[in-house]
């Protein structure tokens, strides 16, 4: 099936009447893996909300992203535990050897890289989450072998 | 009894729920051998595998129909992760791995012996704890929120209901106790609400009791975002049932018959244990149409956040629920007067609801016999930072700094002194050391410029600098800040422009006051809860950590040396091995010399100051410790 024909599916089986907009937005990101300019169009026609406030959702909310994102999302956690235990070191390291700042994706796809003010896993600090794995007491020098982790 | 692919069957009274739990406790074999293990928190730490490996082991001994295996929620000693504990005889073994298992399963789950090398081991004494119940961590402990995270398998409604669960629902239907009464219960408890504000949780029930709208709605605030608080997240992970029936019991109360769960959607495991509890709840007849046979009808929805700070603040929370931008609204009126699509909507936190249920079964007096004057209960605290026990503890209300730090977080980490608490996280403040025996509470915090909050409590040390932590609180509320409102958009900025200006040691006296009097305004004028807080970290290390201000201001130094600008990097001649690793790293080329090769001498390197940007990089990569801050 192709991707708009699967939004369009979840836009038939949506409900309408109770704040379907966000909801919508993860869907169609679960769909892409981001949110294309196209797809938002056809949002804002379906449920006949004008784009520019589909816009303003999307950018509202850090989890939406309106460019194609990496294979893989680091999540660098900058949380108070982990800032008190040098979490900025460890984004700092991350930043370096991936050649990319917070909230940038490699050239070649392979790596996003997002910071997120708290995972809840504060006995874990500093902590770097890299898809569904977690990585506790990171130390700057260990960040090569863990992207070292990921094709 | 094998739960797992169990079809459930809708219970019709609460009669036949009360028989369920009857068959449930009778089957269930209290000398049978059965390994709690954590598998939410402790996954981070390995336990799928160390499971996957107990699993295999079982196997190999044949111990399958003597054994049982349940995945719980957190225990909460989240230091010691992975963590299992063994019934019937109480043991815990701590930092298990996989490759412990075959001793495991050869040793204690065939024997009953105890394998003392995976035990607790007191910091200070260094003995051996074998018991559960008599580690320092758990002993200071009052559990009524956690009683079940750590012992069910939370995705099975089954654990629940036979630990007493649902009874306190069953209980007001069969025994037709009025809506105003179980108000009354909840009032006469003394319940506050967790989230933060600490609003009598009792008053805002009768206030939404009294509502004239047919349409009610019932909001829970999963929406933990305070950066060093879990304690939602192990609740919704670890049992969420207790917050489903807080809820149904909530909803009885005030005559709603559609509640929301508004979950972070950066707790996957929460949202997924939410949605299975929905599920078999409705499949029980729990919830939905006619519950349990009366005509008593809620429905519950999870609704999942998408990452906004700004959106556990309640009228920004409902905007987002209603698919709009997360911004919050002025109030008056309040979401009970007008909430969600302009009906009355009362929101809780998880906390809160989680103690609902405790309070209907075992009575408001109960509840209100614990804690302080005017704080009843227990509340639950996430302990990270320099602390050795990190993790979640359950305390009573009224208990101190020094026995939450020391007694049950076993002191602070290396045994380095003790400098500050910080609790309630952006919205919260600092308390100095000289405030290690305050009775904690929501009016003793208050009284020293800090909040309860959700329960942070981030603990630092002399190496944390107060500044940092200021200038990292700022930062946080400032970049959550929706923007719609002047003083909380420009002034925190402005305010953090001063900090960020004290930490690069261009900081003059008077900002100190420029501070002060932003923050008050600040305080006074913003539009929600977010910015009308957020100057709290700022005013109380201003006031308890003038001194520190101050080495920054005037002396230009930054005494726990976490300020980059405030610092000089060098390379100890001696220790330098000549890798160069600090040299590739360098961005700015500020360190020169030569990398020793075999059969060739090198030169040690060197930082030159007038080029190094302070970045600090060649300090978190030398493999061998050899740059010097001063």
């Amino acid at each position: 099936m192709t991707k708009i024909a699967q939004l369009e599916k979840s836009i038939k089986k949506l409900d309408r009447n109770k704040g379907p907009l966000i909801p919508l937005l993860q869907q169609t990101q679960a769909i892409y893996g981001w949110l294309p300019e196209e797809a938002l169009r056809h949002i804002s026609e379906a449920l006949d909300i004008p784009l520019s406030k589909v816009y303003g959702v999307v950018t509202f909310y850090s989890q939406f992203y309106l460019k194609p994102r990496g294979r893989h999302c680091i999540k660098s956690c900058q949380g108070t535990a982990c800032h008190v235990r040098g979490g900025k070191n460890v984004l700092q390291a991350l930043e370096h050897h991936l050649e990319v700042s917070e909230g940038g994706t490699t050239k070649d796809l392979k790596f996003s890289l997002d910071t997120v003010a708290c995972l809840g896993t504060c006995f874990l600090a500093p902590v770097v989450m890299v898809n569904e794995d977690y990585y506790g007491d990171v130390a700057p020098k260990e960040v090569p072998k863990i992207l070292k982790n990921y094709e | 009894m094998k739960l797992k692919d169990t079809t459930r069957e809708r219970l019709k009274s609460v009669a036949e729920l009360d028989a369920l739990r009857r068959k449930l406790k009778a089957a269930r074999d209290p000398k049978k051998v059965t390994v709690l293990m954590c598998m939410t928190g402790c996954r981070a730490k390995g336990a799928d595998k160390a499971a996957a490996a107990l699993r295999h082991e079982i196997g190999n001994f044949r111990l399958k129909d003597k054994v049982d295996i349940v995945e719980t929620g957190c225990h909460g000693f989240c230091s010691m992760a992975p963590v299992m504990v063994i019934e019937p005889f109480g043991y815990m073994y701590c930092k298990v791995t996989a490759e412990d298992m075959h001793e495991v399963a050869r040793t204690t789950l065939k024997t009953g012996e105890v394998i003392e090398r995976l035990c607790y081991e007191d910091p200070i004494t260094g003995a051996r704890i074998p018991l559960n119940k008599d580690i320092p961590f758990y002993k200071n402990q009052k559990k009524i929120v956690l009683r079940n995270c750590g012992v069910i398998d939370p995705t099975l409604i089954e654990h629940y209901i036979e630990r007493d669960g649902y009874a306190a629902l069953g209980m007001i239907l069969s025994q037709g106790v009025k809506p105003d009464k179980v108000v009354e219960m909840v009032k006469k408890s003394g319940l506050r609400g967790r989230g933060g504000a600490g609003f009598p949780t009792g008053i805002k029930w009768q206030l939404a009791h009294d509502q004239q709208n047919p349409t009610k709605y019932l909001v829970c605030n999963a929406d933990e975002g305070d950066p060093g608080a879990f304690m939602d997240r192990a609740v919704l992970e670890g049992d969420p049932h207790t917050v489903i029936e807080g809820m149904l019991v909530g909803a009885y109360a005030m005559g709603a018959s559609q509640g929301y769960v508004y979950c972070r959607a950066e707790y996957p495991i929460a949202v997924r244990h939410v949605k299975m509890a929905i599920e078999q709840a409705e499949a029980c007849g729990l919830l939905g149409d006619n519950i349990l046979g009366s005509d008593f009808s809620f429905h519950i929805k999870l609704k999942e956040g998408a990452g906004a700070f700004v959106c556990g603040e309640e009228t920004a929370l409902m905007a987002s629920i209603e698919g709009e931008r997360g911004m919050p609204r002025p109030r008056p009126p309040f979401p009970i007067q007008s909430g969600l699509w302009g009906c009355p909507t009362c929101i809780n936190n998880v906390e809160t609801l989680a103690n609902i249920a405790p309070i209907i079964t075992r009575g408001p007096e109960w509840y209100a016999g614990m804690g302080t004057e005017t704080s009843k209960g227990t509340k639950i605290f996430a302990l990270a930072g320099a602390i050795n026990n990190t993790g979640l503890v359950e305390v009573p209300m009224g208990i101190t700094l020094r026995e939450i730090i020391f007694d049950v977080g076993g002191g602070i980490l290396e045994n380095k002194r003790f400098k500050a608490a910080q609790t309630g996280g952006p919205s919260g403040g600092v308390i100095p050391a000289d405030f290690i025996d305050l009775a904690i509470d929501y009016d003793s915090l208050a009284k020293v410029g800090a909040i309860m909050g959700s329960g942070g409590l981030i603990v630092m040390d002399q190496g944390n600098c107060i500044v940092d932590i200021a200038k990292f609180f700022l930062n946080f509320t400032c970049s959550e800040s929706c923007g719609k409102c002047t003083p909380c958009r420009i002034g925190l900025t402005r305010m953090l422009e001063i900090l960020n200006k004290i930490s690069r040691g261009e900081g003059v006296p008077e900002d100190l006051e420029t501070l002060e009097t932003m923050a008050r305004v600040i305080k006074d004028s913003a539009l929600c809860g977010l910015g009308q807080t957020a100057p709290n970290p700022v005013l109380t290390s201003v006031q308890h950590f003038r001194d520190e201000y101050m080495a920054h201001i005037v002396d230009k130094k930054c005494p726990s040396l976490k300020c980059k600008a405030l610092i000089t990097y060098s390379i100890d001649q001696e220790l330098c091995r000549m890798c160069g690793i600090c040299s590739k790293s360098c961005p700015t080329g500020a360190i020169t010399g030569q990398v020793k090769k075999k059969g060739q001498e090198g030169v040690p390197f060197h930082i030159m100051e007038d080029t190094c940007n302070k970045c600090g990089m060649c300090y978190s990569m030398c493999p061998f410790g050899s740059v010097a801050l001063a």
